[in-house]
């Protein structure tokens, strides 16, 4: 695994530990001290609370093989199950609540994973937008949820933990980006056990895992209750760090697409996929609003900017479809081997069993 | 007492409204038989069907005139996509399919509104939406039209596929795509008249839908109250999207009046998902689900 190009040729001087490293240092040592308060709230803070979310979704579609449209419930279900604990439970830290919620958004989604049990494919995907129809009618139908607000909405308090209060941009997303950080480690440990190779044996030969040993059921609902948990926490994030006021509203379809764009754009099975998605879908309509005033001046108005976002995004998804199942993550892979020839992973062994999981699950 | 007039009122209302599910679910199933793909994006092109006859309509082109062109426009969109996205995804997993059609959607939609624009248009038929009396129950005339051309419709493709080169062609794609591909069909070919047809399904019930709701982005949405119908009647006959439809407009109708109240109403969102669902439990293939399709 050591580089020999590099001087310290220690073995636990890996590529992707520097990487890593670096990427600590500009997330927690640069970012929180240079970046505009614009680039923190508006692209930072959602970037966060949509990768993580995206990497839920990954661990259910993208690892265990099981597409779900009913994402942005499972957001809505942490957020308002977050600010219920907060809000009735005052004495309760808010990271207990956070994790509450998670496990509350995780429960919903063993609910609407149970009839994964029996349908798949089609069948399936039809089933989680009962999910979807359903968590959206009940925030807004009863008022409990959101503390009697006649159209369901909530106002997320200003948070405290340990003494520190989250107020400003800066320390909204030095509070995201831990989180995101600490569920993303747990998750590609996770992944990388057994219970992820059982994940992917499911999604490649569902027979064939159920003769080989794998518990199914256990296995299955393990992906659900996982990724409901991940997006669950995600909706917190959403709601306590990025817009602070939520309605159900926003937690509609076109959400749960977002976020299944997000892993399709970004690259399924990959969680620097689900990153580099997030980033994606988060940085293009910023940019393309830019590019299209500059090119086009007043004719770009916010329903074009949106139309022609739509256009490129079902254009880029059909297309990555197409050219590059594995999204985008894979092109920057190929472009970083070629431009880095002498930084370059080892090349990828030829698939043999006794690899194979290991090629298609790697993280 | 129990309101049997009422009661009845509210089941023709419902059965009704389930022919206008039905028109949609039609579109599917013709896509979903012949190329086992379920095409998200079937209500992308009724919009885009229903905005463009509209707006040529307002530009001034007559009525007829305006109703070739917009099948016209349907044939060529239903090629083009047969050659741009499913030819290079043949033999990927259905669920690839599915994806490729939710992006394909979003072009349709967009690219509709950007040509058409967004804001909201009329569509009169000339169809007289006054209810009339029928027996003590009101029957709206307009559902009856819709009725009508629904069962029309099913008759027609039922003569199509029991009469014409074409229409063998379909049911022997359907039925094996190798042993058809053996034989000489060219499933291209067949692919590309089925997304036609799909795309005249569209444009049926483009306009009735565009005629209720008005033509308007939400219209693309009805594509959510045909997945139900879909789940129900089995992805792959036609009969179950005709039955099926009736069941899930009159459940729909019927929870909403006798059970939503005592969850403070609204329910008709997810009622019938959650229907669907219990039967889906039960009976993996639907009503009329021809083989068990991607049972565990």
């Amino acid at each position: 695994m050591s580089t020999p190009s590099l001087s310290i040729n220690a073995n636990w001087l890996t590529r992707s530990r520097v990487g890593v490293a670096v990427l600590l240092v500009i997330a927690y040592g640069v970012i929180p001290f240079t970046g505009s308060e614009y680039l923190l709230d508006a692209i930072l803070t959602p970037f966060l609370a949509l990768a993580l979310a995206a990497v839920g979704l990954n661990v259910l579609t993208g690892y265990a093989g099981q597409v779900s449209l009913g994402s942005a419930a499972f957001l809505a279900v942490g957020a308002y199950a977050a600010y219920n604990f907060n809000l009735r439970i005052p004495e309760l830290p808010f990271l207990v609540s956070l994790v509450l919620a998670g496990i509350v958004a995780a429960a919903v989604g063993l609910v609407f994973g149970l009839p994964s049990l029996r349908l798949r494919g089609f069948y399936l995907a039809v089933s989680t937008l009962a999910a979807q129809f359903f968590v959206q009618w009940a925030l807004t139908k009863f008022g409990w949820f959101s503390n009697d607000n006649p159209s369901g909405v909530i106002d997320a308090p200003t948070l405290t933990i340990g003494g520190v209060q989250i107020s400003g941009a800066a320390r909204r997303y030095v509070f995201s980006v831990t989180i995101v950080l600490i569920a993303t480690f747990l998750t590609v440990r996770l992944l990388a056990a057994q219970s992820g190779r059982n994940f992917i044996a499911v999604r490649d030969h569902e027979i064939a895992a159920k003769v080989i040993g794998v518990p199914l059921l256990r296995t299955k609902l393990l992906a659900f209750g996982v990724s409901s948990f991940l997006i669950g926490v995600a909706g917190v994030l959403w709601a306590f760090a990025y817009l602070r006021t939520v309605e159900p509203a926003g937690f509609n379809l076109d959400r749960s697409f977002q976020i299944l764009f997000i892993i399709i754009i970004g690259g399924l099975a990959s969680i620097r996929g689900s990153f580099l998605g997030a980033a994606f879908i988060v940085v293009f309509p910023l940019l393309l609003s830019r590019v299209g005033a500059a090119l086009l001046g007043n004719v770009f108005d916010s329903g074009v900017l949106e139309m022609s976002q739509r256009i490129v995004i079902g254009g880029l998804i059909v297309g990555l479809l197409i050219a590059e199942p594995r999204g985008l993550i894979a092109l920057v892979d190929r472009l970083s081997a070629r431009i880095l020839p002498k930084l370059r992973r080892p090349a990828p062994q030829p698939i043999s069993p006794q690899n194979y999981h290991s090629q298609k699950g790697v993280i | 007492m129990f309101d049997y007039q009422f009661f009845i009122e509210v089941l023709v209302g419902g059965l009704l409204s389930g022919v206008m599910y039905s028109l949609v679910a039609i579109g599917f199933v013709l896509i979903y038989k012949t190329s086992g793909v379920l095409n998200f994006a079937q209500g992308a092109m009724l919009l885009f069907a229903a905005l463009t006859f509209v707006s040529l309509v307002e530009r001034g082109v007559p009525f007829p005139l305006a109703l070739l062109a917009t099948l016209a426009v349907m044939v060529l969109l239903g090629i083009t996509i047969e050659r741009v996205i499913l030819r290079p995804l043949v033999n990927q997993p259905p669920i690839t399919l599915f994806m490729a059609t939710l992006g394909l959607s979003y072009v349709i939609e967009g690219a509709a509104q950007l040509l058409w624009g967004a804001q909201v248009h009329g569509l009169d038929l000339g169809i007289n939406d006054t209810p009339f009396n029928v027996a003590g129950v009101f029957i709206s005339q307009f559902d009856l039209f819709a009725a009508a051309v629904a069962g029309a419709m099913v008759a027609l493709f039922a003569l199509f596929f029991r009469y014409t080169r074409t229409g063998l062609a379909f049911r022997a794609v359907a039925d094996d795509q190798f042993a058809a591909l053996a034989v000489g069909l060219r499933l291209p070919r067949v692919w590309a008249a089925v997304w036609t047809a799909a795309g005249i399904v569209a444009v049926v019930a483009g306009l009735l839908w565009g005629a209720r709701l008005g033509v308007q982005f939400s219209l693309s949405l009805v594509v959510l109250k045909a997945l139900p119908v879909l789940v129900l009647g089995g992805f792959d006959s036609i009969a179950g999207a005709i039955v099926g439809g009736l069941l899930i407009g009159a459940i729909e109708k019927l929870a909403e009046v006798y059970v939503g109240p005592f969850f403070g109403g609204g329910i008709e969102a997810w009622a019938a998902y959650v229907v669907a669902l219990g039967f889906l439990l039960v009976r993996p293939s639907g009503l009329f689900g021809q083989k068990l399709v991607e049972r565990a």
